[in-house]
């Protein structure tokens, strides 16, 4: 039931509760309680808007950054992500195998902003050795819903 | 000038509904819930290989059978998901749909005066296929309180000297029934006892929601005397791709191969190469989708249940059958009126058979939104024909 349940949430978080619970074929109950104990085991960790920007009138810009780190004795990665992930302009961090340490996704009004975030916090840090950052010039698909262009449905009445 | 017409064709009357049809083209803007294939695009990775098999240049015929590699891995895929084994090489046939299937193993099998039975309501391309055959075809009226499956009394009571043949069509198109075990158990029991042949369209096999398919020639002694259709149309959403096979007894394949000869050649070759993909790679897909129909099975039948209309629990497809007797109109007035005034198009049961007068064919290959809005339209439609109802009384 729960990995029903989380999986039609992934994508619609914002179904009707009893909606969900006849889709799934239980009751509103089971369903609500299984939201909220897996709430408190933090495996659901929260719900978002899944927002295209480019759509509206705001000026956003999000970049890709990959952090390369020296880890720090008795510290390891995770110390060093903390610092990086306290701050509010920063979005997702991953520890990454391959070339690099760290993925860093970082949203700013402009490119200035950006850039002045990894000058002035990012790359003065004591274990940070390099980063490269990657501007994101167009959004194809997020979440696995694709934001370029929405199908019709194009079938036809036939003879059944 | 002479008669240009065979009068066999002539003889086999158009589709009943065409006129509803019609006047559903013409509103542009209704919603439907009248098609009969899937609402889902063909899996990517499986357009994917028939995009490459292009780019390979396999734009030749394949061998007239079907390519030996699809031929295989629907041997494999049956082993796997209905426990039966067939010999690629002379047992199974890939054809163009499981619409060719049906044609031709009828073709095959009758001689002029076999009288075929045909289950209805269902599909409608049986009868007259089994009239371009030659063949007479019976029809067996099924039954809302046997939840429109097949008894073995039905059957008895339908056989003469002259059946030759069975139409099996479960999971059902209109109906959504399907046929369990023990009511397949009865059924072979009486083919063998009378001789007599199956022809078993399983395209809607993996749309099954209540356990796993079972399929009429896992039963002992029925494979030799079934003629097995199945596809990729329903499972993987291929419709467009016209891609099928028919499994069988050699001796009756064989047959079946040269009409399929001379009349088609061969399938599609790129359809093929998609198909063993879909073979290969495709179980998440039909699970995934399985589920997602399964859920609005549910909620579709939740609102029926809301809103008092009656309807029998179907457990395949992608349809429900509800019940409107209780309105005193036809299928089609129903389904007309309701088209008009609340520009929701279903298809009347009658489009599948006489005994389809009071129902509906509902498909829920349709997004749940789609679905929503259309029931709350259906809810409203009934609440008015219920209003309309009483004060007639009155």
């Amino acid at each position: 039931m729960r990995e029903k349940i989380l999986t039609y949430i992934e994508r619609n978080s914002r179904v009707d509760l009893k909606d969900l619970a006849i889709l799934l074929g239980t009751d509103e109950a089971t369903v609500a309680n299984e939201i909220a104990d897996m709430e408190k085991e933090g495996i659901i960790c929260g719900y978002h808007t899944l927002i295209d920007w480019d759509k509206t009138s705001s000026e956003k810009v999000t970049a890709l950054i990959e952090v390369k780190v020296t880890p720090q004795r008795g510290l390891g990665f995770d110390k060093i992500a903390e610092r990086i992930y306290n701050y509010p302009e920063v979005d997702c961090v991953y520890l990454i195998s391959g070339g690099f340490d760290f993925m860093v996704m970082i949203e700013g009004k402009t490119m200035r902003d950006v850039a002045q975030f990894v000058s002035d916090k990012l790359s003065p840090q004591e274990s940070v050795l390099s980063t490269a950052t990657h501007f994101i010039l167009k959004k194809y698909k997020d979440h696995g819903s694709v934001m370029v262009h929405q199908q019709k449905d194009e079938r036809m009445l036939i003879t059944p | 000038m002479r008669n240009p017409l065979a009068d066999v064709i002539v003889n086999v009357k158009p589709s009943g509904i065409r006129k509803f049809f019609d006047l559903v083209s013409e509103m542009k803007d209704a919603i439907s819930l009248g098609v009969g294939e899937p609402d889902f695009d063909t899996p990517w990775h499986i357009r994917d290989e028939g995009i490459y098999s292009l780019e390979k240049g396999r734009t030749f015929y394949t061998s007239n059978a079907g390519l030996k590699e699809l031929k295989e891995e629907i041997a494999a895929y049956l082993k796997r998901r209905i426990h039966v084994e067939y010999d690629p090489a002379k047992e199974i046939l890939v054809t163009v749909g499981g619409s060719e299937g049906i044609d031709i193993a009828m073709r095959a099998m009758l001689n002029p005066g076999d009288e075929v039975l045909i289950p209805q309501p269902s599909y409608v391309s049986y009868e007259p296929c089994a009239l371009l055959a030659g063949g007479t075809p019976v029809i067996i009226e099924l039954k809302e309180e046997n939840e429109f499956r097949l008894t073995a009394q039905e059957l008895l009571s339908s056989i003469t000297e002259k059946t030759k043949l069975l139409v099996l069509p479960f999971p059902n198109n209109p109906t959504g029934a399907i046929m369990e075990k023990e009511d397949l158990e009865a059924i072979a029991k009486v083919i063998i006892e009378k001789d007599i042949f199956v022809l078993s369209d399983e395209i809607y096999s993996e749309l099954s929601y209540k356990g796993e398919h079972v399929s009429i020639t896992s039963f002992p002694g029925m494979q030799q005397r079934t003629i097995l259709i199945n596809g990729f149309s329903k499972a993987y959403a291929m419709t467009g791709w016209r891609l099928g096979y028919t499994c069988g007894p050699k001796e009756i394949i064989e047959q079946m191969f040269k009409i399929h000869q001379f009349a088609i050649m061969c399938a599609p070759t790129t359809s093929q190469y998609a198909a063993v993909e879909a073979l290969k790679k495709g179980d998440e897909d039909v699970a995934r989708m399985r589920e997602a129909y399964d859920q609005r099975r549910r909620y579709l039948m939740h609102a029926f249940k809301e809103m008092g209309l009656q309807c029998f629990e179907p457990y395949g497809a992608f349809y429900v059958f509800p019940c409107i007797k209780e309105f005193g109109m036809t299928s089609e007035a129903f389904a007309s009126r309701f088209l008009e005034e609340e520009k929701v198009a279903v298809v009347p049961g009658t489009a599948f058979g006489d005994c389809g007068e009071g129902f509906l064919r509902i498909s829920y290959a349709y997004s749940l939104e789609n679905l929503k809005i259309a029931l709350e339209r259906l809810k409203n439609f009934i609440e008015r024909l219920r209003k309309e109802q009483k004060t007639e009384h009155s």
